[in-house]
């Protein structure tokens, strides 16, 4: 059963490595690396008994006499970010066979580097492992974004890494006094958990966790860097970045910051709260005055964000389940969205909105695909942002209706905006530029048809995927739970 | 002592090879002396042979000289022609090289005050003529003028520091030093104090620690790049040993009292380091700059003194020192292409040269501190080891100033890889490929499995 695991993680490396050695063939050799480490995650989930159980279970020691282990094991809440993962690099390996990128080699290699740094902070039980897979999953990113990005990429790239490295730092501070806090003097998730610190601590531990992860994410005020850097990406790198590396931070706060310091959250959660409600009205209402397609899905995404972020931190079953299901359907809606702009890009050359129109007329197949996944995406009923941001909004619900009003209203205005925006890109007459359109053909087609099977089919039947964390999520809030009834 | 003899009789055969013309045997006879040096010192494992109360050659300088050896073996595999372009005397320099390592290998092991000048001194002496080896330069000329009168002053405080204590205690010997301070903790001459702040300024001064680093900056710039990679990497280990030998070891009874000073050096130290460092335009004197904050991190292992000090002082220097000599060796290999080292020299070269540019690559993510890498690790110990006495503000401290330097290291990296430039070959030479794949691999060796090193002394 381990090997499961071991072959998880250690697929996309070798895949990296022969990846860089194999020159013009790259592409190909990522896709397969890639769908073959979707085999291995499909393989699993047939094979995961849906309980609160820490299964395929690896720990064997690392450098044993810092307590470091090499503990990595996977859970239901687990499951579904491996199985975001596996689906989604395939899919955008294949979204980046249209564009003849220089050095495609390493780019292709970088990407399944990554891989095995996401799958790493997915599955770590070890504090320090955890830590490794964060970092190993940044450097990849980098430079990704910064080799084959626009022309501002190096100074929007510096700012990204600067800023997503410094919390990151003090998340290894807290770590590191974590660990210090360990009698059994090693990096253990459930020793974490079983630790005894008062308020004071745990407000501490919080802040340097939170700050890491919200960064990541972003909640707000840590967004800044996020816009320009999704818009300076090259598209593949947008699509790793908002499809599948912002749910490190979001898996991280369910995984790490709820169950280690709750009291932290007890003091701080309502702070947090208003922070990602005011994040979720800011992102919408910025996203109104954008121009350029990319940043107002840039924009769009920190409003879903902080909507699911405030869904977690509502701490209800809800909220958690839902959060835990809409990282797997905004990864695939954002994605299919940037995929869609990319397209649009490589032909016109320009996302700007105004310069658009009138592609539904040349462009049919395009229209209905890219039709469908905004759909997702303002969550209608029928399709899979619906599921998570119905389940969300529950659980904001039950922790304080104003909350609810705000982030609800984001989600009206998220329909304004993405709608607005399809009109203006899709319908009305075609200007001189978009006249020429060519419709989608190969493997642009192929993507767009399995991410919008994939909308559909995770709106009308997401109850297998629900039920795949939900015995997980019960245990981790009867944890939390315990914990702050202990105290009180 | 064998060790110390090795060096010394090979430095004297390469003298006379010189002398009759042996060009083509100089490099092989040192090499085959330094790996010989390198077997002595490997096979004195667990051995704590004294020397009649002057040097020992316990695990701590074993270790230490080690790492030195092999640090010296990879510096003149980089030698190849480079000297040559200098002047016409190759064995000259070779041989001050190797006396420079004798001195070291004293300063690791000295169990007596005396030893301790003394080897400073024959290290430094060799070190005063190598950076003024580029006769005719005036940076070199500066370089050595400076080197030596700042090199002289800090001798003075070290020996004033020496005598005071000498005053306090009657005996050189460090073992009754430590004695003395353990019998007459509460008692302890007042002459003490000052001589052991003496010491500590001398031996900052060595180090490069600010505020008594205003040297190295020019001096690293002026002399040879690879006098400086042996000056930045080699002796700032040997020197830091020295430091931990003493500090850590015999004056550990007055902990806390020379702590606060040190403290204050840590932290002038790594913000000075980083921050000038931020505004260097030119790639070796960003090196010289971020070895003064390095400087600032090794000193760490000083402020708690636990078991484990010497062990992350060893692994900090090793990441360090092998990070360092990569980033030396592209330097000196751009520097004949282009004749520049701004940063803008190395704009576009990954183009031609992916391997020389990935190494680059490694070598500042590993002085940048970034995980598995050699320098995170370092890194990593020397926060924890602060943090078992939660001095957090200093961790705090320590993290912006890690922040900072991600920013400079990162510099060259986006001009090798994101920036256009003109398309250079470098060629590497077989020897500077050899140097760069070794240090590579030890790099990401120590980065991943550091285990093999962590408990070594």
């Amino acid at each position: 059963m381990e090997q499961l695991l071991i072959l998880l993680i250690f697929l996309p490396l070798a895949g990296a490595l022969v990846t860089a050695f194999t020159g013009n063939a790259a592409k190909y050799v990522a896709l397969v690396s890639g769908l073959l480490s979707l085999a291995v995650g499909l393989i699993i989930t047939a094979q995961f008994v849906p309980d609160a159980s820490t299964q395929f279970e690896v720990n064997v020691p690392w450098i044993a006499d810092l307590g470091i282990h090499f503990h990595a094991g996977i859970d239901g809440i687990s499951l579904i970010t491996i199985l975001l993962t596996n689906v989604l690099i395939p899919i955008i390996i294949l979204a980046a066979f249209k564009h003849e990128y220089p050095k495609p080699q390493s780019f292709f290699a970088l990407i399944l580097f990554m891989q095995a740094g996401l799958l790493i902070v997915f599955t770590a039980l070890d504090a320090f492992l955890f830590y490794i897979g964060w970092e190993a999953a940044l450097i990849p990113i980098y430079f990704i974004c910064a080799i084959w990005g626009g022309k501002d990429r190096i100074k929007v790239n510096m700012k990204f890494f600067v800023y997503t490295i410094a919390g990151s730092l003090f998340m290894l501070l807290g770590i590191i006094y974590l660990y210090l806090q360990n009698p059994a003097d090693n990096f253990e998730i459930q020793a974490f958990y079983q630790l005894n610190l008062d308020a004071e601590q745990q407000g501490w531990i919080f802040w340097a966790f939170f700050i890491a992860f919200a960064i990541k994410m972003p909640v707000f005020p840590f967004h800044t860097w996020q816009p320009d850097t999704y818009t300076e990406a090259p598209a593949a790198g947008t699509m790793l970045l908002s499809g599948i590396m912002l749910k490190m931070g979001v898996y991280g706060v369910i995984r790490w910051l709820l169950p280690i310091a709750p009291l932290g959250l007890n003091d701080w959660g309502s702070t947090v709260m208003v922070l990602s409600v005011i994040g979720v009205v800011y992102a919408s209402l910025i996203a109104f005055t954008q121009r350029n397609a990319k940043r107002l899905v840039a924009y769009s995404s920190i409003a879903h964000v902080g909507i699911i972020a405030a869904g977690i931190f509502a701490l209800n079953a809800q909220g958690m389940q839902g959060a835990i299901f809409q990282m797997l359907s905004h990864g695939i809606n954002v994605v299919g969205l940037f995929f869609v702009l990319d397209i649009i890009f490589s032909r016109m050359k320009t996302n700007t909105i105004a310069e658009l129109g009138g592609i539904a007329k040349t462009a049919p197949k395009l229209a209905i695909a890219f039709l469908i996944i905004v759909l997702g995406s303002v969550a209608l009923p029928g399709t899979n942002g619906f599921v998570g941001e119905f389940l969300l909004l529950t659980g904001i619900y039950q922790y304080n209706i104003w909350a609810v009003v705000f982030a609800g209203l984001s989600v009206i205005f998220g329909a304004v905006y993405m709608f607005r925006m399809y009109q203006q890109i899709m319908l009305g007459e075609t200007n001189t530029l978009t006249a020429g359109f060519r419709d989608i053909q190969g493997s642009e087609q192929l993507v767009l048809v399995i991410i919008c099977v994939l909308v559909i089919a995770l709106g009308v039947y997401p109850k297998p995927f629900l039920h795949l964390s939900e015995a997980s999520v019960q245990q981790l809030l009867e944890q939390v739970n315990q914990k702050l009834t202990s105290v009180k | 002592m064998n060790i110390i003899i090795t060096i010394v009789v090979t430095a004297l055969a390469v003298l006379y090879a010189g002398l009759f013309k042996a060009k083509k045997a100089l490099l092989p006879l040192t090499l085959v002396g330094l790996v010989t040096a390198l077997a002595f010192a490997v096979t004195a494992w667990d051995t704590n042979i004294v020397y009649y109360g002057m040097m020992e050659m316990d695990n701590f300088a074993i270790a230490f000289s080690s790492l030195i050896i092999l640090g010296t073996i990879f510096i003149f595999l980089l030698t190849q022609n480079y000297f040559a372009e200098h002047s016409e005397n190759v064995a000259e320099y070779y041989t001050l090289i190797l006396f420079a390592l004798s001195g070291m290998v004293i300063i690791l092991s000295y169990t007596n005050m005396s030893m301790l000048f003394i080897g400073i001194e024959i290290m430094s002496v060799a070190l005063y003529i190598l950076a003024g080896i580029r006769k005719k330069d005036f940076a070199s000329n500066e370089a050595s003028l400076k080197y030596f009168l700042m090199g002289a002053f800090s001798t003075g405080f070290l020996l004033f520091g020496i005598a005071l204590i000498y005053g306090a205690t009657g005996s050189f010997s460090l073992d009754a030093i430590n004695k003395y301070l353990i019998s007459n903790h509460q008692s302890v001459s007042p002459l003490f104090y000052p001589g052991m702040i003496l010491i500590m300024v001398g031996l900052c001064f060595k180090l490069g620690a600010a505020p008594f680093h205003f040297w190295t900056p020019d001096v690293y710039e002026g002399s040879p790049s690879l006098i400086t990679a042996f000056m930045s990497t080699v002796v700032k280990t040997a020197g830091f040993a020295a430091f931990l030998r003493l500090f850590g070891g015999t004056f550990a009874p007055l902990h806390d009292f020379w702590m606060p000073p040190l403290l204050a050096i840590v932290f002038i130290t790594l913000f000075i380091g980083n921050v000038t460092a931020l505004f260097q335009k030119n790639f070796k004197r960003m090196l010289a700059y971020s070895s003064i904050s390095h400087a600032g991190y090794l000193l760490f292992s000083l402020v708690t003194l636990t078991g484990n000090s010497s062990n992350n002082v060893i692994v900090y220097a090793a990441a360090y020192t092998f990070a360092s000599i990569i980033a030396f060796a592209v330097l000196i290999l751009v520097k004949q292409k282009t004749g520049g080292d701004g940063f803008e020299s190395y704009n576009g070269l990954a183009k031609k040269n992916p391997f020389v540019a990935l190494a680059l690559t490694i070598s500042m993510l590993s002085l940048a501190g970034i995980p598995l890498t050699a320098g995170f690790i370092g890194k990593y110990l020397m926060f924890l080891n602060v943090m078992t006495e939660y001095h957090i503000y200093l961790v705090a401290f320590a993290i912006l100033n890690a922040l900072i330097g991600f920013y400079y290291y990162l510099k060259v990296i986006v001009a090798m890889y994101f920036k256009e430039g003109p398309e250079v070959e470098l060629n590497a030479p077989v020897q500077y490929k050899l140097v760069l794949i070794l240090s590579v691999i030890i790099t990401l060796v120590l980065g991943v499995y550091p285990a093999v090193i962590l408990n070594l002394i």
